[in-house]
């Protein structure tokens, strides 16, 4: 039987008691988990784009301190003022850049976009339900991140800046820089927490709750599985932050002292507080947060590329069991190993080595994941199409960035790398070719199933190839300068360190590590431009790409793809009754090399 | 469009979908609070010696507040078992009586707060401090009602401090180092118990807000939809118990040690 194309009725057909909504019902305040998930996904997908302008930005100046930035030097200075004058980026401005790009790339973008978009779109249609749970509160979480979102835009446009004691934002540097961006970062970080917790319980309650007859947990695509772990990550993690958030918020405003310590001085001069407070305390808090939140990127990339690599190998996922199991692991293991970002706090090394010992175990589910997924495709009939290639070059990257975090891992060496570039490059390797490269997977992957037409395969190989050469350009030799002891977060680009400056000081850095900052510059450049043809497709082929024959075009056997193209309100035109597990490829017996989850048996 | 299992229970997980939303939401609200109370042991134990006040706190008006708090949680669950016998009258009275006590609860710690606002402690130039309510503040002077201590450790044990004599204190302002009352800034006791009382007094607020609506506009439900009505009684019923086991925590930790 060959795939078909359902044509869903007006969307009227569901319940003759609807009107028509209107503009403002239909795209703004939808609550429509498809509308919404994408609201997330263009918004996530914009601050992704303003994120990496920031970088560019930054790496001009590490490459050439000191000189205006070219371009955009002018329009910076008449946006800044002071701080960018003559086009020139100031420390300041440098530091309110490196802050604020973790923080956009991170809570604004990736998470937005792994969770916002890709799990309110697909996990309902995926296990069969028509919509969320909860579908008003879906679109209350989306209007909260946007806000949380402006709020973060608009700090940099107040008197004093955006943020800059960086994403961690560690007292008492955060509790005492005099400008009002540390307070809009903690009011815009509450919104997103916010955002993110009523997320998170939609997504769990949908998919305990909604489950198609049929679709048992271990029929579950691991997508869905994905998402689920991610959730109780973000459901359990964020309130410690939301405290530290708090707490912060009171010592900036109302003059507690919850994370400065006693006897602190500002300037030379003794801070007029009560002291009392400890500065390790937000360090605890954040962390808690933070390390589940590098889970809360990764587990959704693999569960995205764990569809692409099923359906474009033909073949069943090697050790699904495992996988699943894996990732819950994960998730509980990340609860436990979070002083690993601490060892150099002083704690003290019984407690240092329990983290050490968590964090070694934590990379036993992750390589597990790894290997079933590298497994995968042994045997299989493999379709080298633009999402399965972002998804084959996922596998090595996200090898490189785990495995670069070994050393980081263990506090030893981490005493020499902590603070580094080195530790840029392994984080890097895992969200950027790691996360984003399956975040593009994804985009290729179910555009046709969004907008029933493909993206083009020929800009989509271009777009594979220059980012995936240029990814490792920017990022590789982070690590050489980072074992050469170049420290993270130097807005002169570390030339205070070099050896051309410290004439006949030992351990300076070699003219050799320096110039790597102009090749980094360089590699980011041209990753910005390998990034062009993938946005001029995917806005061209919304209108002008190659219409999909029929609904599924990539003949795959999950429940988005029986569902119509695009899904209509409601999703199906029938309820699904799901029949059997999700990756039923190359079953022998059958015409067809892929049985769909609600073919009835027979 | 319908989405299954709002009002009548999924058959294989036992519950309806706000039952779930709502637990799911407990255990975030449970790492929030023990965010707090880890921040807590963390600035307690850490404390210099001789730093961390006691009894600075009423125990009488945390022990009424503690007894009003579990009686209103009892008032809910009669609230809801009403909904569910279909007495809709009793429902209103019990729902009625859960919002006086929550009410009685919110005023009775809006006293404490002012009661701390308006305690200050003044030290002064010659090395005297002086601890006491606020008379009256102009640019002139600073009037107490209070003591004189020699020194600040004296003022960390507030059940010693119990039925010290009061007297008239007037300072002029030339004479004043520092002034400040005992508000979150006073010292890390102070900015924990704000701030842990303050959350939990943003949640009762919370509380109040829903019950008021469920009791007041919301119960026209109970006409059309009984049963989704009782859901809705259940589900903040469950909120309010939460509500009440974070202060059964507040109550030792923060007014008996």
């Amino acid at each position: 039987m060959a795939s078909v194309t359902q044509t869903a009725p007006h969307a009227q057909a569901h319940g003759t008691h609807h009107e028509d909504p209107g503009f403002w019902r239909t795209y703004i305040f939808s609550i429509d988990h498809k509308v919404i998930g994408i609201q997330y996904g263009i918004t996530a997908l914009f601050f992704l784009l303003f994120g990496f302008s920031l970088m560019l930005m930054m790496r001009w100046q590490i490459a050439h301190p000191g000189e205006a930035v070219p371009l955009v030097g002018p329009l910076l200075a008449a946006l800044l003022g002071d701080v960018a004058s003559n086009g020139v980026i100031s420390p300041d401005l440098y530091n309110s850049f490196g802050a604020m790009h973790g923080t956009i790339m991170v809570f604004l973008a990736i998470v937005p976009l792994a969770v916002g978009a890709y799990g309110n779109y697909l996990v309902p249609i995926q296990i069969g339900a028509n919509d969320m749970a909860f579908p008003r509160l879906n679109m209350m979480s989306y209007q909260l991140y946007f806000l949380g979102g402006i709020i973060m835009f608009a700090s940099f446009f107040i008197p004093g800046g955006a943020a800059r004691a960086g994403w961690t934002s560690y007292s008492p540097l955060a509790t005492t820089i005099p400008t009002d961006g540390q307070t809009f970062w903690l009011i815009g970080m509450v919104f997103l927490i916010s955002s993110s917790l009523l997320g998170s319980v939609n997504i769990i309650t949908t998919i305990v709750q909604l489950r198609a007859p049929g679709l048992t947990w271990m029929r579950l695509p691991f997508f869905v599985w994905a998402q689920f772990t991610a959730s109780f990550l973000l459901l359990l993690a964020f309130p410690p932050l939301e405290v530290a958030g708090i707490l912060q918020l009171m010592d900036r405003v109302a003059g507690t002292s919850f994370f400065l310590p006693t006897g602190l001085a500002i300037g030379g001069n003794l801070a007029n507080v009560s002291g009392g407070g400890s500065p390790l305390l937000w360090q605890h808090l954040f962390w808690f947060l933070a390390h589940p939140e590098v889970y809360v990127l990764i587990l959704p990339a693999m569960g995205i590329i764990a569809e692409i690599i099923a359906c474009n190998t033909r073949k069943p996922l090697w050790g699904y069991k495992s996988l699943v199991y894996s990732a819950m692991c994960l998730g509980f293991i990340s609860f436990l190993v979070w002083a690993h970002h601490m060892y150099l706090t002083g704690m003290g090394t019984k407690i240092s080595t329990f983290f050490q010992t968590t964090t070694m175990i934590i990379s036993i589910p992750s390589v597990i994941i790894l290997t079933c997924l590298l497994i995968s495709l042994w045997g299989g009939s493999i379709r080298f199409n633009t999402p399965m290639l972002f998804a084959l070059a996922f596998l090595p990257m996200f090898g490189i960035g785990g495995l670069t975090g070994l050393p980081l891992g263990f506090s030893a060496s981490d005493i020499h790398l902590h603070d580094t570039y080195y530790v840029i490059g392994h984080f890097h390797y895992v969200v950027a070719p790691g996360t984003i490269f399956a975040l593009f997977a994804g985009i290729y992957f179910w555009f046709p199933k969004i907008t029933g037409r493909m993206m083009n395969e020929y800009w989509g190989k271009v777009h594979f190839a220059g980012s995936i050469l240029f990814m490792n350009l920017v990022f590789m030799p982070m690590f050489i300068q980072g074992l050469a002891g170049m420290l993270r977060r130097m807005s002169d680009g570390g030339v205070n360190y070099s050896s051309l400056k410290l004439q006949g000081v030992s351990g300076g850095l070699s003219p050799t590590i320096m110039g790597l900052n102009s090749f980094i510059l360089w590699g980011a450049v041209g990753l910005l431009i390998a990034q062009i043809p993938f946005i001029i497709n995917f806005f061209y082929s919304i209108s002008h790409g190659t219409k999909v024959e029929n609904d599924n075009p990539w003949e795959a056997t999950t429940l988005e793809w029986q569902a119509p193209t695009p899904p209509p309100h409601g999703n199906f035109l029938t309820p699904p009754q799901v029949y059997r597990g999700p990756y039923e490829y190359s079953v022998p017996g059958y015409a067809k090399d892929y049985v769909p989850q609600n073919q009835p048996p027979g | 469009m319908d989405i299954p299992y709002t009002v009548q229970p999924r058959p294989d997980t036992g519950v309806y979908n706000a039952k779930v939303g709502m637990w799911l939401f407990l255990a975030s609200e449970v790492m929030l609070f023990g965010g707090l109370f880890s921040s807590y042991i963390l600035l307690r134990v850490a404390a210099a010696p001789g730093t961390w006040p006691t009894g600075w706190l009423s125990v009488p008006l945390g022990t009424i507040n503690t007894l009003i708090l579990a009686l209103s949680a009892v008032t809910t669950l009669l609230a809801w078992a009403s909904c569910k016998a279909r007495m809709f009258d009793r429902y209103k009275l019990f729902m009625g009586l859960t919002l006086v006590l929550a009410l009685v609860f919110i005023s009775i710690k809006g006293y404490e707060y002012s009661d701390k606002l308006r305690h200050y402690e003044v030290v002064l130039k010659d090395g005297r401090i002086a601890d006491g309510h606020l008379v009256t503040r102009n640019d002139k002077e600073v009037v107490l009602e209070g003591r004189y201590v020699q020194n600040h450790a004296e003022l960390m044990n507030g059940r010693a401090s119990h039925g010290k004599p009061h007297e008239e204190i007037r300072i002029e302002t030339p004479q004043i180092q520092k002034i400040g009352n005992y508000g979150p800034a006073h010292n890390t006791f102070t900015a924990i118990y704000f701030v842990l009382t303050g959350l939990h007094g943003l949640h009762i607020l919370g509380g109040i807000v829903v019950f008021a609506y469920l009791w007041g506009p919301g119960s026209r439900m109970w006409k059309t939809e009984p049963e989704r009505f009782t859901n809705r009684i259940e589900v903040a019923g469950l909120f309010w118990h939460f509500v009440d086991l974070v202060w059964i925590f507040l109550f030792p930790v923060l007014y008996l040690t």
